[in-house]
């Protein structure tokens, strides 16, 4: 799918010093692995590189990657990111959380985000499952769920990311599999070459917590976009797909197309990137500004 | 104190024109060598309510609205009943007599009618509204001001109208000064006022805030509109693509607040501005901020609360939210100006503190600061401010790993920002290393945990030292000390005047910076002082208790006030010799009450 040169960046090159801890069997290691490896072939250098996540077992993700990282608040990964690609719109931004974290939290930022199509790129490894609270119900926790807060069955009805995203007007909308780490690091590359906000929901198994979401379930059911055909640049081609939850479940970019990005049409980033200006007033406009109110 | 002065009174229903013919009066003073200090008691309605504008006029600057009235226009009934009985002795009521009657006025007090049909008769047919400039061509003969600059002002104000409503309005003034000129004698100010060319400009303590901001390298404001600090937002908003300041608007507080965190993390100078209740929805990323050691500013202008409590009436009562923002132990700075010179010379402070300190400094203002308008002097006003940007490393160590969060003696650990080559860091929420990496999960480490944490603290003692002491204003000796906090210290200092001219001496300390606390210098100006009375906005006396937190110094009275309008002159200068009349012994409580003269209650509800 990449049309770079050859990148003299490895994987190697964005492990961190601290090695995961996240359970043996976990689905974020897979998602570790596509990050570091998109990065490596993107040839964006370590130091261009940021990294932001909210709370969770899926936010400790920064930590094990060699970049800049940012490990913020609970539910508040969006806003912060936003803020320092706003301040610095050179750096490469990814995002990265679970479902909690983004879709239950943080849900509100997350509309936001996507309408407001800031050049993000937002991985969430959903697993319906709060994991390091030790089990509890999330936003993509299916009816009838058990978990440790609903011992009688999850009576909400799950919340549908990618019809979400698509809604709030997202121009890029992926799923991916953790258990398919090439695949996701082909769709995290053109997530990050995306101008623009970039959702991949990443099916992302949580091997302590649930039963029904697992590695195995998905392999069973998920099928590659790119290799049955699909129309990306069609909202109605993606908003179908993105409801195919049953037997086959898509996998690949469900839509992406090009519209402003909020940099192009803000005037002042329009300008040139805010992080290289010079500061501050000259006396005469100062004095300008001033008179206006005299 | 004021020398030469006077008060006029707008009163009318929101909507009605009263806060743009303010504005063409304040274009008037300002252009006019004069001075002037306006205060608005508005309504949360766009239309409706009952809104209460004074503009206090004087020679020399003041700050306060005052207690004189000398001039009430009433555009509407109401005002007619509730303002014109609080008209000091010798006052005037300018109204237009084809829409309201001026019966039962005290006596000592003038009604000026100005029948508007007859006197606009011949330039055709007029909106409502346009009785307001006739009303002002009136005043302006009144106060004796120079009507070419009432010319001006109007052309100002409706220049973007076009040339034909410009005339109109020119014409509707002139009409309306030369109704006065033969009607009426002129206030007894006019004819005294020392008028010169010198100009100054309008402002408010909002206004002087986002200058500021924008002078200090502000390069990232975010906001959600929240009265009264919305103020803020509308001048950076057109002014953002020539200060060069990314400005936006987020979909809740809690998004504005972490937006300026990561920006402030990233490298800008960043910002924002909110009152108490989009405040609590900020306080998760305020302790984010302490902990990753972002700078970053945030203005609190506090209204009347708690919950949604008063959106358009005044308050110092949030510095107990201000303290406690965010869990946790962290440092942070407080600091709060007093007058609109001030707001705008703090944001060089407030960003230089952010950046070299690395934390979340938190700025007071309340509505009364922010939103009152004032003359201000261009001469005053240095745009050339000093920006320190603290401890930055631009480029990887000469040996070793970068170290975002060392240990140091003064707690400050150099910064990198993100994009540089060589200082690769992780940041974390989590209590971490000296590297950034996180020791909270899977190896808690107590040492370092304890050595983190003294390592943040140690820069909130190392700031104060920097920090200038507060000093006693006024008569050293005096048997009374008032102390106050931000924007009473104008209203206590007229206080004093007052005081005086009645034969009572009394010194003042104004507080500008609540945390870190100058204790040991604050409770050595109080141990000298005879008699200490705080006052606050506050019904429970929030500074009161801060103050003998920090000093051990308890105040032998208060003087309180928290129905939402801000202190005069003289009802301070009135608790004061209540307190002494009591005796001056310790427990004294008094709560200060805005008279309200009207015999009719104006109620909300159908009938």
């Amino acid at each position: 799918m990449s049309t770079l040169p050859p990148s003299p960046l490895r994987i190697e090159d964005f492990k961190s010093e601290v090695a995961p801890d996240w359970c043996p069997g976990c689905g974020d290691y897979g998602v570790l692995r596509a990050v570091q490896s998109a990065a490596a072939g993107l040839g964006i250098a370590p130091h261009e590189l940021m990294i932001v996540s909210g709370i969770g077992c899926s936010s400790n993700l920064p930590g094990f990657v060699h970049s800049y990282g940012l490990h913020s608040l609970h539910g508040r990964s969006l806003p912060v990111a936003t803020g320092i690609k706003l301040a610095n719109t050179a750096l490469t931004v990814l995002v990265t959380g679970g479902d909690g974290d983004g879709y239950g939290i943080g849900a509100g930022h997350f509309i936001h985000a996507a309408r407001r199509n800031v050049d993000l790129t937002y991985l969430v490894m959903d697993n319906s499952i709060y994991g390091l609270t030790t089990g509890q119900t999330s936003p993509t926790s299916g009816l009838g769920m058990k978990t440790k807060s609903t011992p009688a069955g999850n009576a909400e009805q799950p919340l549908n990311p990618l019809t979400l995203a698509l809604a709030s007007g997202a121009s890029f909308v992926a799923r991916g599999f953790s258990g398919d780490p090439n695949h996701l690091a082909e769709l995290v590359k053109l997530a990050i070459r995306h101008r623009g906000f970039a959702l991949i929901d990443v099916f992302s198994p949580c091997v302590t917590y649930t039963k029904l979401n697992t590695t195995a379930f998905y392999k069973q059911r998920v099928y590659k976009l790119e290799e049955k055909g699909h129309d990306a640049t069609s909202l109605t081609a993606a908003t179908e797909r993105a409801q195919e939850l049953g037997e086959r479940i898509p996998i690949g970019v469900l839509y992406a197309v090009e519209r402003p990005t909020y940099e192009e049409l803000d005037p002042v980033l329009r300008a040139g990137n805010p992080f290289e200006r010079p500061r501050g007033l000259s006396q005469e406009l100062g004095l300008e500004l001033l008179a206006e109110l005299g | 104190m004021a020398g030469l002065e006077t008060t006029v009174g707008f009163s009318g229903a929101a909507g009605d024109g009263q806060a743009a013919m303010a504005d063409a009066l304040a274009l008037v003073v300002a252009r006019s060598g004069l001075q002037l200090y306006a205060y608005n008691s508005y309504q949360s309605v766009i239309r409706g309510g009952h809104v209460w504008l004074r503009v206090r006029i004087s020679q020399e600057e003041v700050e306060t609205h005052g207690d004189r009235l000398d001039a009430v226009v009433a555009l509407d009934a109401e005002a007619m009943v509730r303002h014109a009985p609080e008209l000091s002795e010798g006052g005037v009521v300018l109204f237009n007599s084809d829409k309201l009657k001026a019966d039962g006025l005290p006596p000592g007090r003038t009604p000026l009618p100005f029948p508007v049909k007859a006197l606009a008769a011949a330039l055709g047919p007029q909106l409502a509204v346009q009785q307001n400039t006739v009303l002002l061509g009136g005043l302006v003969f009144l106060l004796g001001l120079p009507v070419e600059k009432l010319v001006e002002a109007l052309s100002k104000q409706f220049g973007k109208k076009g040339e034909p409503v410009v005339a109109l309005n020119v014409a509707l003034a002139r009409a309306g000064w030369e109704h006065a000129q033969k009607s009426f004698a002129p206030l007894q100010a006019a004819g005294r006022w020392v008028l010169s060319e010198k100009r100054r400009s309008v402002m408010t303590g909002n206004e002087a805030f986002a200058m500021g901001a924008a002078a200090a390298g502000c390069g990232f404001y975010a906001a959600y509109p929240m009265t009264p600090a919305t103020g803020v937002l509308h001048w950076l908003a057109p002014h953002a693509e020539r200060c060069g300041i990314v400005v936006k608007q987020a979909e809740d507080e809690i998004a504005v607040a972490n937006m300026v965190v990561g920006a402030g993390h990233a490298g800008a100078r960043a910002m924002c501005a909110t009152s108490g209740g989009g405040f609590a929805l900020m306080t998760e990323a305020i302790g984010m901020a302490g902990m990753i050691e972002a700078p970053s500013v945030f203005v609190l202008v506090m209204r009347g609360g708690p919950s949604t409590g008063l959106p358009t009436k005044t308050e110092q009562a949030d510095l107990n939210q201000a303290f406690g923002a965010s869990q946790g132990d962290f440092p942070r700075i407080l600091l709060a100006p007093s007058d609109v010179l001030d707001c705008f010379r703090t944001m060089e402070e407030a960003f230089n503190l952010a950046d070299r300190w690395q934390l979340p400094v938190i700025v007071l203002s309340d509505l009364l600061l922010s939103e009152h308008n004032q003359t201000v002097d261009p001469d005053r006003f240095d745009f050339r401010f000093r920006i320190d940007r603290g401890q930055v490393v631009r480029e990887a160590p000469a040996e070793g790993p970068f170290l975002r969060y060392r240990i140091t003696e003064s707690g400050v650990s150099p910064r990198a920002f993100p994009g540089t080559s060589g200082t690769v860091f992780q940041a974390g929420t989590d209590e971490h290393d000296e590297k950034g990496i996180l020791i909270s999960d899977v190896s808690t480490h107590p040492p370092t945990r304890r050595r983190m944490v003294e390592k943040r603290a140690r820069k909130v003692g190392a700031a104060l030292r920097e920090l200038p002491p507060p000093v006693l204003e006024g008569p050293a000796g005096a048997p009374l000390t008032l102390v106050g906090w931000g924007s009473t210290r104008g209203v206590i200092r007229e206080a004093r005047a007052l005081l005086a001219a009645r034969g009572i001496e009394a010194n003042q300390l104004a507080i500008r910076y609540l945390v870190p606390f100058h204790e040991r210098e604050v409770a050595a100006i109080l141990a000298g002082a005879a008699k200490t009375l705080v006052v606050e906005n506050s019904s429970s006396g929030q500074f009161a208790r801060h103050l003998r937190a920090e000093t051990g110094h308890a105040a032998a009275g208060r003087i309180l006030k928290y129905d939402g309008e801000p202190f005069t002159p003289r009802e301070v200068a009135d608790a004061v010799e209540g307190f002494l009349r009591a005796g001056g012994q310790p427990g004294y409580r008094h709560v200060c009450e805005t008279p309200d003269a009207s015999p009719v209650a104006f109620p909300r509800t159908r009938s």
